[in-house]
């Protein structure tokens, strides 16, 4: 990772520019969205004892970490990675996030959500889906560690509930979010000021969309894992979503598989995870579906937020990131 | 109404520039049915929100537009989010929406209206390029109108825009647009001559007569309003100018320094450690003007003065040569001729127009708490990087909303807007709000709970305004 464009990139950047898909003003936009980013990152890092990053390997965190590295370089990233693991991982994301980690150097702290399943504190749910779960692991990931300042890649697009959400966000010594009495965030002057036992969480990338993010991947040519591009897959389909066959999700007698070309918009947990039917191989081919989806990300893939109404705020005020 | 509950199908938009937006109105001024029915109409819905959307309405039998099949439809559960928003069919906290039209991508901060989330208000108005601010046409001007344009007047956001709300209500009454119009100028004169400088800073709002119900000049101009001759609001919207972001450019330069970066916590990946062994960049985000190689900077406080010898871009774009110059809003890392002692909380400025070193304030705030301001109150001040201890000697004034006067007053209670003198522990390089809005704003914090106490706008003695660049001395000495 260097500061300077690479001269793939370059490349890339101009041909998405003949595209119509990055024009000379989105970059404009896309730069001020990074500068920003950038700015709230270092803020934290000045500013709190103990800093981590939230790293899945899913594409809003690797953009994430991938800011980080620029806003310290030529230093390295000044704190560690934190992985919560549902133990549902598709092979592909933990294989690229221990390979992320090893080429900057960073230290990798892992909450296990199967562990506190195996000792008994954790109950598996009755449907399956384990991000609910990760809730507990974080919060104990946070406490043990004393960490006071958690990054986490959430955009306030992705959710009603995220809509809501401050760049800087303090957490109770429970980890809850209490929606209705936040703190004002006035200009870029970011407080971060919080008693022994609470901590915070940083969002850099709250005001990027899902194009923001698709746009900047493939203007800074950033490595994802491969199963956000299409490739061919054994499926099956539940709840009108399109489910891979994996050791985490199995058909049931009723449901038949098929093999068909896909990909992920959002890399979860597989419980519940869906793919779509997608013929984009690149970034740019990607670009292009993001650009014309008629569907969010989450709508189209994540079944943990169809729980109810209110899903993704309860599971915040919980603790969620 | 009929609204198709299939999203119509989204164009291979670019992105355009990023433009800020904050809507506020008071309670039941329809501010997030506005805010539904332009994302609505700029087709910023994606397929499955508004399938949720038209789920629930059905479910309760709520709305008062309605899509294909006759089913109600409530535009404002696009927006209101929570629980508790929905029980109550308010917005309790600013959300942030994202749509981009073919000229522009818009971040909006979608304010609550209810007098006690004032500080919402000024959450999202102290980074809008616009405010968007609704009123009943039916109640004319109230208190929260005059205290959102207050805000918006008093936070120099660069354009403000009425929305008088609820016209199909009086038959697209000509007779009653005009009369909230007038005293919407009448009001809006009278606080800018509150605000020195606001004059030249703000231009009048512009008044715009709608029905976000029925989308009368939302998207498009409605053959309703015959006798209205501007634009419908999203044009509007797409056409203002970028103006902060242009002011930005010709301020002198400030860079807030954030941290510095040396090797000794380690190099990145492929770093050559030969080359960055002595290393020690200064890292920030430009407040205002430029920067370039070659530049000669103060470091203040205290006064400095070097040659910057290299400006690294973070962003997009290569590493500054010398002759670039790196632009107010870009996050760089500055190197520095000779060893100073520059820490997190100095601030690089322009040589020929550095900012005043003052240990002792004017501020304009915002009051954001419960807890009221009274003198004597030791509270935390931030500006920029910099986080100083404080004492509040004097208030000196508040706002009456009524009469729009400054009164003599004793404190400051949640929602007022007033004067304080505040002593600072160390002297900090500050500039004058309407000069600079970045390097002229600040927070008040509660060292007891840490909680955010006001917004305050620094406002530098008259005398300073007409002071000549090149009295260097002078300052130094002062």
């Amino acid at each position: 990772m260097t500061t300077t464009t690479a001269p793939a990139a370059e490349r890339t950047a101009r041909q998405l520019a003949e595209n119509g898909v990055l024009s000379a003003a989105g970059t404009t936009a896309l730069a001020r969205l990074e500068a920003e980013a950038i700015h709230i990152i270092r803020e934290v890092v000045a500013e709190f004892d103990r800093p981590a990053m939230l790293f899945s390997g899913g594409k809003d965190s690797v953009v994430m970490l991938h800011l980080a590295a620029k806003a310290f370089w030529p230093g390295k990233v000044p704190f560690p990675v934190v992985h919560i693991d549902t133990g549902h991982n598709f092979p592909e994301v933990i294989d690229f996030r221990d390979r992320t980690v090893e080429r900057l150097g960073l230290r990798l702290v892992v909450g296990s959500v199967q562990e506190l399943i195996d000792s008994g504190e954790l109950q598996e749910r009755a449907d399956g889906t384990r991000n609910p779960l990760q809730t507990v692991p974080l919060l104990r990931t946070i406490a043990d560690n004393r960490f006071d300042a958690v990054f986490g890649g959430a955009r306030r697009d992705e959710d009603r509930a995220r809509a809501k959400e401050r760049i800087l966000s303090l957490r109770d010594e429970f980890g809850q979010w209490d929606p209705r009495s936040q703190r004002p965030e006035l200009w870029n002057l970011y407080n971060g000021r919080h008693k022994p036992g609470q901590h915070v969480r940083a969002f850099p990338i709250s005001n990027w969309t899902e194009l923001d993010v698709w746009r900047y991947i493939a203007y800074e040519n950033i490595e994802l894992p491969p199963l956000y591009y299409a490739h061919e897959r054994e499926v099956f389909h539940r709840d009108g979503m399109i489910r891979a066959v994996g050791p985490f999700s199995q058909p049931t007698p009723e449901e038949s598989t098929e093999t068909m070309q896909v990909r992920y918009r959002t890399v979860g947990d597989m419980s519940c995870t869906g793919a779509v039917r997608s013929g984009a191989v690149n970034n740019e081919l990607v670009l292009r579906e993001v650009a014309e989806a008629t569907v969010t990300e989450r709508g189209a893939t994540r079944a943990d937020d169809r729980l109810s109404e209110a899903a993704m705020e309860d599971r915040k005020k919980d603790g969620y990131f | 109404m009929t609204i198709t509950a299939e999203a119509p199908e989204k164009s291979m938009r670019s992105s355009g520039t990023l433009f800020r937006l904050a809507t506020a109105g008071s309670v039941d001024d329809g501010k997030s049915t506005l805010v539904g029915r332009l994302l609505h109409d700029a087709q910023a819905i994606l397929t499955d929100q508004l399938a949720a959307v038209a789920r629930t309405s059905a479910e309760r039998g709520f709305g008062e537009s309605f899509d294909e099949e006759g089913q109600p439809l409530d535009l404002a559960l696009l927006t209101d989010g929570l629980r508790s928003e929905r029980e109550q069919g308010i917005t309790i906290d600013v959300a942030y929406r994202y749509f981009a039209t073919d000229k522009r991508s818009f971040v909006l901060a979608d304010c609550p209206g209810h007098v006690q989330y004032t500080r919402n208000t000024v959450t999202g108005t102290s980074t809008a390029d616009a405010v968007v601010l609704l009123v009943d046409v039916r109640n004319g001007v109230v208190e929260q109108t005059r205290r959102h344009l207050a805000v918006a007047t008093l936070l120099r956001v660069e354009h403000i825009i009425v929305a008088v709300n609820k016209i199909d209500a009086l038959s697209y009454s000509e007779d009653a647009f005009r009369a909230v119009e007038t005293e919407i100028r009448q009001v809006s004169r009278d606080l800018r001559a509150q605000n020195a400088g606001a004059e030249r800073a703000q231009a009048e709002p512009i008044v715009v007569p709608v029905s976000a119900l029925r989308g009368d000049n939302v998207v498009k101009v409605s053959e309703n309003t015959p006798w209205y001759t501007g634009e419908a609001l999203l044009p509007v919207l797409e056409q203002l100018p970028d103006a902060d972001a242009e002011h930005r450019l010709e301020e002198p330069m400030r860079l807030p320094v954030q941290t510095v970066i040396r090797p000794q916590g380690g190099l990145a990946p492929e770093v050559d450690a030969e080359a960055f062994t002595d290393f020690r960049g200064y890292a920030g985000q430009v407040a205002a003007g430029r920067l370039s190689p070659g530049d000669t900077v103060r470091i203040q406080p205290g006064g400095h003065a070097t040659e910057v010898t290299a400006v690294r871009r973070t962003g997009l774009q290569q590493d500054l040569v010398p002759g670039e110059a790196a632009s107010a809003g870009e996050s760089v890392v500055v190197e520095l001729a000779g060893q100073y002692d520059v820490a997190r909380g100095s601030v690089l400025t322009a040589e020929a127009a550095p900012a005043q070193e003052l240990d002792e304030l004017t501020v304009r705030l915002a009051w954001l708490n419960e807890k009221p301001l009274v003198p004597g109150d030791r509270v935390l001040f931030k500006h920029g990087t910099a986080t100083v201890k404080a004492l509040v000697t004097e208030v000196d004034s508040r706002l009456d909303l009524t009469t729009l006067s400054a009164d003599n007053a004793e404190q400051l209670q949640l929602n007022d807007i007033g004067t304080a003198t505040i002593k600072l522990a160390a002297a900090l390089p500050v500039d004058d709000y309407v000069a600079s809005k970045r390097t002229g704003a600040s927070l008040l914090i509660d060292p007891a709970d840490g909680n955010t106490l006001a917004a305050g706008l620094i406002s530098l003695p008259e005398a300073a305004e007409g002071q000549d660049a090149g009295s260097d001395e002078d300052w130094l000495s002062s």
